[in-house]
């Protein structure tokens, strides 16, 4: 049994591919660091990343199909499932081995395995743009947490830096603990404490909050449930369309806001 | 803002909500020079009601007085009703202030008629106006237009939004004249030709200058009410078609009529909005704009409404078995289409995937095929399996029918724990 180790890092997946190819060993698992368990039995290989590797192997994979699909395996590995190292090895292989393109061969498995899990990504991007609530704090920062199913918060920057261009504003991953922060300029990256913030609900603390923000959250929330349609309800489609799981960020859903102002 | 916008837009909201037309797509502006905002081509929804429609744009009236009186209108004259108007500055600021924080995508403004309708006409451009020049705002904004105004302003409508409407509403003219006394088609048809034209008219003029500004970028749209005239489906899809080719609107709506006036005798009264039927006049709408159909093959003199029970597809598919099976790996894109429980992505992916290899079953479940439904008409390579030729459209209909019923609730009183004792 042949176990290859690598460092979370999508650099670090691509060379261990690399290590797989060059050594003419089928990999039985390619495993990161931190879901690592130690196997007695097994032969394994702690790969090191190297960005020389990764350039040979990505590039050869751009050589033989393009950039879109390059596009694709990234989106994969960002859907950090457990099984996604050996599709994507399975994938690169193939199509580094067919003389022709292959990412169109659907009755291959790990196509479509790798397109399957592309695709769920891609929407999962979308519902953050969709769902992102920002809130207004005193320092003219508008603020939203968003809790993703996968880590698609990178690939969904540029919309909102190109649609907010004149704010700034700030997307928090609650569940992974990072964000991005735009000041008129650059987006970086950002960490953020607990103090604040609630992470759980997603909340900005009362005291940092502006003073327009919970009227026009209750603005928004009123506008919400008027038009809404009586005689049509329809909960089933209401919640394949809007998952629970969203709801704790939208303000439309908090139904202890009252309505009254104040 | 004052705490009175609050009834403000609650009344205003409750007044458009029965506006159906909902897409932000079909746009692309971009964000230019660090202002507000950008429209996505493919659109964005931002969040869902309970009756399970999309919420994408805010949509408002600028106000709902009227000096009409249509039938089928929650806003007409003679409703006695909580009426409001906006002023252009609370709509500007609203939009605005929901679009910073991401609730909404754009702006829907309609309006009722007040005084004349090149003064409402006025009114709402001004918003749009102020939105792009003053807000430096690149978001959606869908304007109604209002039959009647001048072409000086529905041409500056048309640069400053990304799609306007005209509402036909009811499919026919005898049943227009009976339920909106004030309207007829030419009022309404008129304003569509002249956006048509201009829409044309500003293509060619971006060919020789790139700068033009765009007139109307997504297009226009119109809606249907189906339910409150007893038009047949055959009349509702044919004025769609017709609308679709000679019009070149992207969308007709259909809207399901919610009896908003059951004191008014000239409409039916329904027990709830005929939900069924929109859903198919969609399917069906789907199908001659994305499956190759003719109207005249989903709704004909023979069968001129849809069946309600089963898919326009799939009941096309029952009326003709004839064309089947078809051999999916040897049949055209547009006869594969036509096959029910294939679509549009799925038989792409077949085109694609058949050249590497012949694809069998389980190649096509994993594509994504319904395979519940389309085993009756394909063959593919495997085994023969009984076809809708062996097994006759009427049994096929049946199995079908049968798999789509709810599962029966269990029927407690005639299963029931045996007694180890038995008392007697």
């Amino acid at each position: 049994m042949n176990l290859f180790i690598y460092d979370q890092t999508f650099e670090g997946l691509l060379t261990a591919i690399h290590d797989a190819i060059d050594l003419n060993i089928k990999p039985d698992n390619i495993i990161s660091t931190k879901s690592f368990q130690d196997d007695l039995f097994a032969t394994k290989h702690f790969i090191s990343t190297d960005s020389d590797k990764f350039d040979k192997i990505w590039n050869q994979v751009k050589e033989n199909s393009n950039e879109q699909n390059c596009q694709r395996i990234f989106k994969a590995f960002l859907s950090e499932s457990s099984d996604i190292e050996m599709i994507i090895h399975d994938y690169i292989k193939l199509v580094i081995d067919t003389p022709y393109n292959v990412e169109v061969n659907f009755s291959e498995d790990s196509v479509l395995k790798l397109n399957n899990i592309q695709k769920k990504v891609g929407s999962e991007a979308q519902r953050v743009l969709m769902f992102v609530r920002f809130q207004k704090t005193t320092d003219d920062i508008y603020y939203s947490s968003f809790d993703p199913k996968y880590n698609v918060i990178p690939l969904t920057v540029n919309h909102f830096r190109n649609r907010f261009a004149d704010q700034k504003w700030v997307i928090f991953d609650t569940r992974r603990k990072f964000g991005y922060y735009y000041d008129l300029e650059n987006v970086r990256e950002i960490t953020i404490g607990k103090q604040k913030i609630d992470f759980g609900t997603g909340k900005v603390n009362d005291d940092i909050l502006h003073v327009s923000e919970r009227l026009f959250q209750k603005l928004w929330k009123s506008y919400y449930d008027t038009i809404n349609i009586k005689e049509r309800k329809n909960l089933k489609v209401h919640m394949q369309f809007l998952p629970k799981r969203f709801w704790k960020f939208l303000p439309e859903k908090d139904f202890k806001m009252k309505y009254v102002l104040n | 803002m004052k705490p009175e916008t609050v009834n403000k837009l609650k009344i205003s909201a409750n007044a458009a909500k029965y506006d159906v037309s909902c897409a932000s797509s079909g746009s692309n502006r971009p964000n230019s020079g660090k202002g507000l905002g950008n429209a996505a081509p493919w659109g964005i929804c931002h969040s869902f009601t309970e009756d399970g429609r999309c919420v994408s744009l805010l949509k408002l009236m600028l106000t709902n007085y009227c000096i009409y009186d249509c039938a089928y209108c929650a806003n007409r004259k003679s409703n006695d009703i909580r009426r409001t108007t906006f002023a252009v500055k609370e709509v500007v600021d609203l939009t605005i202030e929901f679009y910073r924080r991401n609730y909404i995508e754009g702006l829907f403004l309609s309006s009722g008629v007040i005084k004349n309708p090149d003064y409402t006409m006025e009114r709402m451009v001004s918003v749009a106006k102020d939105l792009r020049i003053k807000q430096n705002y690149n978001g959606y904004i869908h304007l109604k237009s209002i039959p009647g105004a001048s072409d000086e302003l529905q041409q500056q409508a048309g640069i400053y939004a990304d799609r306007l409407s005209v509402n036909i509403e009811i499919a026919t003219e005898n049943n227009l004249k009976m339920l909106a006394p004030d309207k007829n088609f030419d009022s309404i048809l008129n304003p569509m030709n002249t956006i048509k034209n201009k829409i044309i008219e500003n293509k060619e003029e971006r060919r020789k200058f790139r700068h033009t500004p765009r007139f109307s970028p997504a297009g226009q749209s119109t809606q249907l009410i189906v339910g409150a005239t007893p038009d047949s489906d055959k009349h509702i899809l044919n004025l769609a078609g017709d609308l679709y080719d000679s019009k070149n609107l992207k969308r007709v709506y259909y809207s399901g009529f919610i009896p908003v006036n059951s004191y008014d005798k000239r409409l039916p009264a329904l027990k709830e909005p005929p939900l069924k039927r929109e859903n198919r006049l969609y399917q069906a709408d789907w199908l001659f704009r994305f499956y190759h159909f003719s109207i005249d093959e989903i709704v004909n003199d023979e069968y001129p409404d849809l069946d309600l029970e089963i898919d326009p597809k799939l009941s096309y598919a029952l009326r003709n078995p004839w064309i089947f099976p078809v051999d999916i790996n040897k049949a055209s894109y547009e006869t594969i289409l036509r096959v029910p429980g294939v679509g549009v992505l799925s038989a792409k992916k077949i085109i694609l995937g058949r050249r590497y290899s012949k694809l069998n079953l389980s190649n096509l479940k994993k594509i994504g095929v319904v395979l519940k439904r389309a085993k009756y008409f394909i063959t593919c390579n495997e085994l023969k399996a009984p076809t809708i030729n062996e097994l006759l459209p009427e049994n096929v209909r049946r199995i079908l029918l049968k798999e789509n019923r709810p599962v029966k609730q269990f029927n407690k009183s005639l299963y029931k724990q045996l007694s180890l004792f038995p008392v007697n």
